[in-house]
């Protein structure tokens, strides 16, 4: 016993010291909130609704970072760009099919439609970034990819800068989605349901592409070793392009569910933040694991909801929903600290975690 | 020998599309517009212009030099070069004729008509525009082509005299304000006329470079060896006659300068501070920081509360003088250190690519608490801290009295003119405009500089490149790993602390907007591009990245567009740099020496040398 508290190093007393601040903070902030009875019951239920709706596209997101992680063992910085350039493109098409009443006279055609061309825009973009950004870099030290993908970052937000303008775009209304469904006594919005709904089918579908698949199989068999995948006649390129595929087409399918769920703020910069938050969610889930990413992405979007209201209300803290991202920062930091293999992550050994 | 004479066709188009997506490309973003209205040759060509046109050029001779030196029939050649040059010149015809049939503008903003009037030469009918513009390129690929006939002597003249020319002509503005102070305003006229150069300019650069460049490459070595030869006495005397012309040139370059490009130059010496600090952090000890506006900005903000005379400062809060910013250099410094210890102990255990994402959010957790209304009452929120006094100090004249010993160097000090500016900083010594604060810059840079290289070379910077190098090797020769990084992100966040103090107090108000991720990327790109680890690289990437795109407004507008590409090109061409440290480059020498020893059995691509893999830490 004695031995083992003099190991203690200092930094492991004032990272333990941090945890405990935080967890009182935390506990502190939500013991007030809740006591002082300033939200209603219902609220809470609106609040974690808003949370789930938002974590699921988080979620989407994230399985773009974990499937390329799983494969290459890097952070495709980039993909929140991939995200954006199926969201920014497919809302032409958006503006256009609401002009023609199209939205009107087929509400889920439409969608599908706008979610197809987002998804092959955004699978495009991943696709040219593997080929032109990491391909040539894939045996090279990690920073390296990890430079030219905040390069590829900045390239592709300016580009579509250039292209599309800088202004702020909305994504056209869907009256289909309006209205509301009454759920334990809280009015829910029927775009939160339908946001998760979609969410859910597209993962899985993913887990099934993964899971029951020959694709899947061999990307999984990559992921596990490549050289004997390679030695198994497996051709790594192509399953690395379908990675990237897979990713992208499901941050662009991403891209249209947010602009349903959050139709203003399309610009060339949407996708930063919810990358790296979807980042986070993909670390907070276990990087590499599939249903790690979505359950932090679901995790992430309710902790960011609740957040503001449940602990920094509490600790007196003004305006806190400006506070919001940095929670999500927060949470981060903290899993990266504390449990850097995520929730469902396994050990990996010091130098792959 | 074998003489090809038959067109290879795949290659050639390749070739060629790859070229024609450059014109295409920046043609969709709007940079042929946007850099179209700056001129480089006045009437001849714009920037824009050479967007379009130089592709062609360039890959008609890459094309004609691939087949040459494969042997190549000339006409085969010369053929190719021209393909090369019409094919490149097809992906920004379509775009036209597309444009023509749907109008594009809904959609892709920047093709504009003003676009298509560049892309078509301003003529009015389609087809002669069309017909222009392919021809045009075509041609270009071919002279391209024709540029690889001349002997590698000659040729190497010239590309060195154009991209003079080019150069003086993107930067003429600026020639012209540094010129006007000097020589008579009818000759400038002859020199540079609105915003470009003249044609007889520009032939008159054209030729001298020319001849110079010939003469060095055939001379260069006889001077080289000349230089060799003298005593070792004599060479160190000479060395020492060009740093005295350098602290000269640098003492008195604001007033060369004049007030704008002072500016600029501020603006590139804080990131020249900023760059030797996070150089410690990224470039010896291998820890990507991608939060380094942190540093920044609290360096900022303490001098803000503590200095300002408005209602935030500590003036009006507490009662007491503002403190003086001498006082608070030193304050700012241990306040940015103590910050940059406390973000180090989370990120300690994380390795490189985490450790880049969670610095990432400090950077932007600091921001977003500066615009938070919580923290508003202490600093601002987004209103920021207003009136932040400039530096001042007690100039000659109130401690002595001058007016009466020389009153005809304190009238000189009431004039125009390269001394009389320096006369009144020594008189009155107030720090008021960029002119002045230069010297604070340049101190603080100095000082910078000082401890880089005192710190580059001493124990401790040796530990930081063998934890680089491996860190589970370092630990195991006995570096304490955990105190080795504490100290890499303490020290270098020193210099971003100076950095936020001298800005804070220079521009008078701060906001939080001013410290957002793109002070980290900046910082962090000039690094990169410059040569990781090594200080002159700071200088030139600071420079190329910071200080040309102030120069010409066109480019700030595409300024993060090529942050982006030139931080990916980098990494995929020349990882090390513009200018690596010498450790690098003699490692890399070293690399090349060894690799010829044995002669190559096969002509694979080459490999990217070892040397610089052992930058960062390995793969597995």
């Amino acid at each position: 016993m004695r031995a083992r508290l003099y190991r203690l190093n200092w930094v492991d007393v004032v990272l333990n010291t941090f945890r405990i601040v935080i967890i009182v903070a935390v506990i502190v902030g939500a013991f007030n909130t809740i006591t002082s009875g300033k939200y209603t019951g219902d609220q809470w239920v609106s609040l974690i609704m808003s949370g789930l709706a938002q974590g699921s596209i988080y979620a989407l997101i994230a399985l773009g970072y974990t499937l390329v992680y799983g494969i290459l063992l890097m952070i495709n910085f980039a993909h929140g760009e991939v995200f954006m350039a199926g969201a920014y493109t497919a809302y032409f098409l958006a503006t256009y099919s609401a002009r023609k009443g199209w939205l009107e006279s087929q509400p889920l055609l439409t969608i599908l439609s706008w979610i197809l061309l987002a998804a092959l825009v955004s699978m495009g973009v991943a696709v040219l970034l593997e080929r032109v950004a990491y391909r040539p870099l894939r045996g090279a030290p990690r920073l390296v990819p990890l430079i030219t993908a905040i390069g590829a970052s900045f390239f592709l937000q300016y580009t579509f800068k250039g292209l599309y303008g800088s202004a702020f775009r909305t994504y056209p209304e869907v009256a289909a989605l309006k209205g509301s469904v009454e759920m334990g006594g809280a009015q829910i919005p029927v775009v939160q349901i339908f946001v998760f709904l979609a969410a859910v089918v597209l993962m899985v579908g993913l887990y099934w592409i993964v899971e029951k698949t020959k694709r899947g199989k061999a990307m999984r068999a990559v992921s596990e070793n490549k050289e004997v995948a390679r030695l198994m006649g497996i051709d790594i390129d192509k399953v690395i392009v379908f990675t990237f595929m897979l990713g992208g087409a499901l941050a662009g399918a991403a891209g249209v569910i947010n602009g349903l769920y959050r139709p203003q703020g399309v610009n060339f910069f949407m996708g930063f933040f919810p990358g790296i938050k979807a980042f986070t969610a993909a670390v907070l889930g276990g990087i590499g694991n599939v249903p790690g990413a979505f359950l932090g992405g679901i995790l992430l979007g309710v902790i960011e909801s609740l957040g503001p209201n449940l602990v920094l209300d509490g600790l007196g803290i003004p305006a806190a929903n400006q506070l919001k991202d940095v929670i999500a920062f927060t949470m981060l930091v903290l899993v990266l600290i504390f449990r850097p293999q995520g929730i469902l992550g396994e050990r990996l050994a010091e130098k792959r975690a | 020998m074998h003489e090809n004479r038959t067109l290879d066709w795949r290659p050639l188009l390749r070739a060629g599309l790859l070229a024609g997506i450059v014109p295409l490309y920046t043609a969709a973003i709007g940079m042929v517009e946007v850099f179209n209205a700056r001129e480089v040759v006045q009437g001849l060509l714009t920037l824009g212009e050479m967007l379009v046109i130089f592709p062609s050029l360039v890959v008609g001779y890459l094309v004609a030099l691939g087949l040459r030196r494969s042997g190549s029939n000339p006409l085969v050649t010369l053929a190719s070069a021209l393909i090369a040059g019409f094919i490149a010149a097809l992906p920004v015809t379509l775009l036209v004729l597309i444009n023509a049939a749907i109008p594009l503008r809904g959609m892709f903003v920047s093709v504009t008509p003003k676009l298509i009037e560049i892309l078509l030469f301003e003529q009015e009918q389609m087809l002669t525009g069309l017909a222009l513009l392919i021809g045009a390129l075509t041609l270009a690929g071919g002279l391209g082509g024709l540029a690889a006939f001349i002997p590698d002597r000659f040729r190497r003249a010239l590309i060195v005299s154009l991209v003079v020319v080019i150069l003086s002509g993107l930067l003429s503005e600026f020639i012209k304000q540094i010129l006007q102070q000097f020589i008579s305003r009818s000759l400038l006229k002859q020199i540079v006329k609105g915003k470009s150069l003249t044609s007889q300019a520009a032939a008159a650069i054209f030729v001298v470079t020319y001849l110079v460049s010939l003469f060095w490459s055939t001379k260069g070595q006889d001077v080289k060896s000349w230089y060799a030869g003298l005593p070792a006495a004599q060479q160190r005397q000479s060395r020492r006659v060009w740093r005295g012309i350098l602290g000269i040139f640098l003492l008195l370059l604001p007033w060369i300068m004049g007030p704008y490009l002072s500016e600029v130059i501020d603006n590139v010496g804080l990131y020249v501070i900023m760059g030797l600090g996070l150089n410690i952090a990224v470039g010896w000890a291998g820890l990507l920081d991608l939060g380094y506006v942190t540093n920044f900005a609290v360096g900022a903000y303490i001098t803000g509360v503590l200095i300002s005379t408005g209602p935030l400062g500590i003036g009006a809060r507490l009662g007491i003088d503002p403190l003086n910013f001498w006082m608070i250099i030193p304050i700012a410094i241990l306040a940015a250190m103590f910050t940059g210890f406390v973000f180090a102990l989370p990120v300690l255990r994380m390795r490189g690519d985490y450790l880049a994402i969670a610095t990432l959010g400090f950077g932007e957790i600091i921001r977003l608490l500066a615009l938070s209304d919580w923290l508003k009452p202490y600093i601002g929120g987004a209103q920021g801290i207003l009136f932040i006094s400039k530096p001042d100090l007690p100039g000659l004249a109130e401690l002595l009295p001058l007016a009466d010993w020389a009153p005809g160097f304190v009238e000189l000090a009431q004039k125009k003119g390269v001394l009389s500016g320096l006369l009144k900083l020594l008189f009155y010594g107030e720090f008021s405009g960029p002119q002045e604060l230069y010297y604070v810059i340049l101190a603080g840079a100095l000082l910078v500089l000082f401890v880089a290289l005192r710190l580059n070379n001493s124990r401790t910077g040796r530990q930081w490149m063998a934890m680089r190098e491996d860190e589970d090797a370092a630990s195991a020769v006995g570096i304490d790993i955990t105190l080795t990084k504490v100290l890499a992100f303490t020290v270098s966040a020193a210099s971003g602390g100076l950095a936020g103090a001298i800005f804070a107090s220079k521009v008078g108000t701060i906001f939080p907007n001013s410290f957002s991720l793109l002070v980290s990327i900046n910082v962090l790109s000039l690094i990169i591009i410059g040569g990781m680890g090594s200080i002159p690289g700071i200088v030139v990437g600071a420079l190329a990245l910071i200080g040309l795109p102030e120069l010409l407004r066109e480019f700030s507008e595409f300024r993060l567009l090529l942050y982006g590409a030139l931080l990916v090109v980098m990494m995929l061409v020349r990882p090390e740099g513009l200018w690596p440290s010498p450790v690098i480059r003699r490692e890399m020498a070293a690399v090349e020496e060894e690799s010829e020893e044995p002669p190559p059995t096969d002509k694979g691509t080459p490999e990217t040398p070892q040397a610089l893999h052992s930058l960062w830490e390995p793969t597995d």
